[in-house]
């Protein structure tokens, strides 16, 4: 006798979000990278279709970063000496999307001038993040708002400590932006309450909700995520845009990743930890409704992207 | 599904006559509803009601055990989708394969070192729980002989024929152990030798609907302890097949799908990482690992423990004073938050370092730092009580506390609080620690 398997019905859906423009939508990308709109749990592909696969965007910094692993400047090599090779060298590995930092010894024209080297690098959609300072952040991510006007970009990071002037220069230049908040349900809503009344379209904002590493506070970022996508379902529209995470960042900075000598030896061979640090922080949160997470190594690219593929297989 | 007091009243003799010690059978049915009494208390229920109460009664996950002597890992019991519901209860039992067809000698010498590996992760040691056995040519019994002259630990047996595992489980006396490789055609000789040695048994399949059947089947011949042993080619398939499992077996009550899965994590290219993973978190209640590599191990003992962590309780270590590496008068003060992998992240660099400092805990509900500082559980007025409270002041001969960089914004507030210290500023993040106390202090 066949089984009837339980299917929830929900009433809610994850906001559908376009990132980047091409010339005939007035930008310059090669192709757009469209994400959410799922109307179940994640993957759960016997109730409803997913219509957009989870995307990777790759970690670069305008400028060659003091304080990475040396597994990753060993990697990464020469390409990280300017924005133009690493953005470039990251399409190669895999990338859907890249992610820049600016950093903060960058004047506004120095900012500008990485987007826009970036933009010429590759056709990929850009998103670039201020270097996490208020007045900095604001000063580099207008000037390239404006320089870029009609790209689609995402900028960020917008936090309920400052997010007005990133939204209203990507409101001004048709960006969208990233909306950052402390592993919180509550805050999280808060905060695109905050930037929709502001007037910005809601398909226009896609949710951080910020992850720990594995070992260091995965869990609380994963039931946050849980929790945001349960709740979107159920209908609570200020949940429902699509998230992005950044498991390289988080994996990256823990001592597991970043170092090598002085551990126990129990903790194994350091590179391969390392990888599987950020390809299992990054695989659990893609499995909590991640739409975007960010890495750092390109093994981890491959095998996150081997996961999604067996995830997406439809059978 | 639990019985309401209604339903089991209706299941009672309804004679009211009070040898139970309770007044009415009505009285007794809602306390055996709020299971603050036994069945065994009525001495004239039916035999077809104490099998209805005993199966409504039932947890919809069975619990497996799979024991050596003192050693037990256990599986099922659960009762949520979702972690934050309550808490995930029986952590996944981690076990290595070894193949016979690698002989008794290379057998050895893999559990030898896995029997050494133990890895500490915030104050808690882990080590795998057992190890599975797969028979693919060559003498069973042998390496059954060889795994367990190296091991305590409980374990599965893999296999197809059913005469060749039996040469094994005859080696496992007392235990209780698990088969694996029962399917649609040989479920029956298996479940004989699941029920002749008293071991549980999983059900190897991809479709429900056979597995149910086969269940079912097994039950008859007398064998309850049951595993589905889930075999499904890709993650997207193992991922809906899981949560369809432990949904019917939740929401639907249904009892043939009421066991824990068992999952066999394969493939080359750090694949095996990504399936035990998944297995973890979507819940598997056994994971075998075809290799084992402490760091691969490493990282799935440490999302294990993060995954069946209670969410209501937080590893939290005693807010206090604590002294690394003996420090002296005028050794620095660092502050921190009571999170525990907050405080063992701290505490390992600062004692790696070699330099002693003396490292002031708060109390902020188990809240890493940036955590707590956003629900305002750290905050200058919380640092300068555990500063006054711990009477740090008569300790050190220099007044000066370091803040974690997270909370930089606080420093101001800090001094308006302490005015008679230094407030200096550290890093942000723990591993950042050594070179701080080196250059900066």
């Amino acid at each position: 006798m066949p089984i009837e398997i339980p299917k929830d019905k929900w009433g809610g859906k994850i906001r559908t979000t376009v990132l980047g423009a091409t010339a005939a939508e007035g930008g310059t990308r090669s192709h757009t990278v469209t994400i959410g709109g799922e109307s179940s749990l994640p993957f759960m592909h016997f109730e409803t279709p997913t219509p957009n696969t989870p995307c990777i965007a790759i970690e670069i910094k305008d400028r060659k970063p003091e304080d990475w692993s040396p597994i990753l400047t060993d990697i990464w090599g020469e390409a990280m000496n300017s924005p133009v090779s690493w953005s470039k060298a990251a399409e190669l590995a895999g990338a859907d999307i890249i992610l820049m930092w600016l950093t903060l010894e960058d004047t506004p024209q120095d900012a500008v001038n990485a987007a826009k080297s970036v933009l010429g690098a590759t056709g990929l959609p850009l998103i670039v993040y201020g270097p996490g300072q208020v007045d900095k952040d604001n000063e580099l991510l207008v000037a390239v708002s404006e320089a870029t006007k009609g790209e689609k970009l995402v900028l960020g990071i917008c936090e309920d400590k400052n997010y007005r002037t990133i939204v209203a220069t990507a409101m001004a230049n048709g960006h969208l932006v990233t909306a950052r908040t402390p592993m919180d349900v509550n805050l999280s809503k808060q905060l695109n309450i905050l930037i929709s009344d502001m007037g910005m379209s809601n398909e226009r904002v896609i949710m951080d909700p910020t992850t720990g590493a594995l070992g260091y506070g995965i869990e609380y970022g994963y039931s946050v995520m849980e929790r945001l996508r349960l709740a979107a379902l159920q209908g609570d529209q200020m949940t429902q845009g699509a998230m992005i995470v950044t498991p390289g960042f988080e994996a990256w900075k823990t001592k597991e990743a970043k170092v090598g000598t002085g551990v126990p030896t129990a903790w194994g061979e350091w590179k391969e930890r390392a990888i599987n640090w950020e390809t299992l922080t990054a695989v659990a949160l893609i499995e909590t409704g991640a739409a975007i997470v960010v890495l750092r190594h390109p093994e981890s690219v491959k095998r996150v992207k081997t996961a999604i593929g067996e995830l997406m297989t439809v059978s | 599904m639990a019985l309401s007091g209604i339903q089991i009243y209706k299941l009672l003799p309804q004679t009211n006559c009070k040898e139970c010690g309770y007044p009415t059978c009505l009285a007794f049915a809602m306390k055996l509803a709020a299971k603050q009494v036994e069945l065994s208390g009525c001495p004239y229920v039916s035999e077809e009601s104490k099998k209805q109460l005993a199966e409504s009664s039932a947890p919809p996950i069975r619990l497996i055990s799979v024991k050596a002597g003192e050693l037990e890992t256990k599986a099922g019991n659960e009762t949520v989708m979702f972690r934050h519901e309550k808490t995930f209860f029986n952590r996944t039992g981690i076990f290595i394969k070894v193949k016979t067809s690698e002989g008794p000698e290379a057998i050895k010498a893999k559990i030898t070192e896995v029997e050494g590996y133990k890895v500490s992760y915030v104050g808690m040691d882990f080590t795998v729980d057992g190890y599975a056995i797969e028979a693919d040519g060559g003498d069973f019994s042998n390496a059954v002989k060889a795994v367990r002259a190296n091991t305590k630990r409980p374990l599965i047996l893999v296999g197809n024929d059913p005469t060749i595992l039996d040469t094994g489980l005859g080696i496992l006396n007392g235990e209780k152990p698990m088969l694996v490789g029962a399917d649609a055609s040989s479920w029956e000789a298996m479940a004989d030798l699941a029920k002749k040695y008293s071991a549980s048994l999983a059900i190897t399949g991809d479709n429900l609907d056979t597995l149910a059947e086969l269940t079912e089947k097994i039950k008859t011949k007398g064998v309850e302890d049951i595993v589905i042993h889930l075999k499904s080619e890709n993650l997207g398939k193992h991922l809906a097949l899981s949560t369809q499992i432990r949904r019917m077996a939740l929401k639907s009550n249904f009892r043939p799908l009421g066991y824990p899965i068992i999952t066999f994590a394969e493939g080359g290219n750090g694949r095996d990482a990504i399936v035990a993973s998944q297995a973890i978190a979507k819940y598997s209640g056994f994971l075998v690992m075809d290799r084992f590599s402490p760091e691969l191990i490493y990282p799935l003992l440490v999302l294990r423990q993060n995954i069946y962590t209670d969410p209501q309780k937080p590893i939290q270590v005693q807010p206090g004073i604590y002294e690394i590496n003996s420090p002296k008068p005028d050794s620095p003060v660092l502050v921190t938050t009571n999170f525990s992998i907050t405080y063992f992240s701290v505490a390992n660099e600062v004692e790696g370092s070699g330099l002693p400092a003396w490292l002031v805990v708060c109390d902020a509900e188990g809240m890493s730092v940036l955590t707590a500082w956003a629900a305002g559980k750290f905050d200058a007025d919380r640092i300068a009580k555990s500063i006054k409270g711990f009477n740090v002041a008569e300790k050190v001969s220099k007044k000066r506390i370091v803040l974690p960089g997270h909370v930089a914004v606080l420093s101001g507030e800090v001094e308006e609080e302490l005015p008679e210290w230094e407030i200096r500023v550290g890093p942000r993040e723990a591993v950042d620690i050594p070179s701080f106390l080196k250059q900066a202090l």
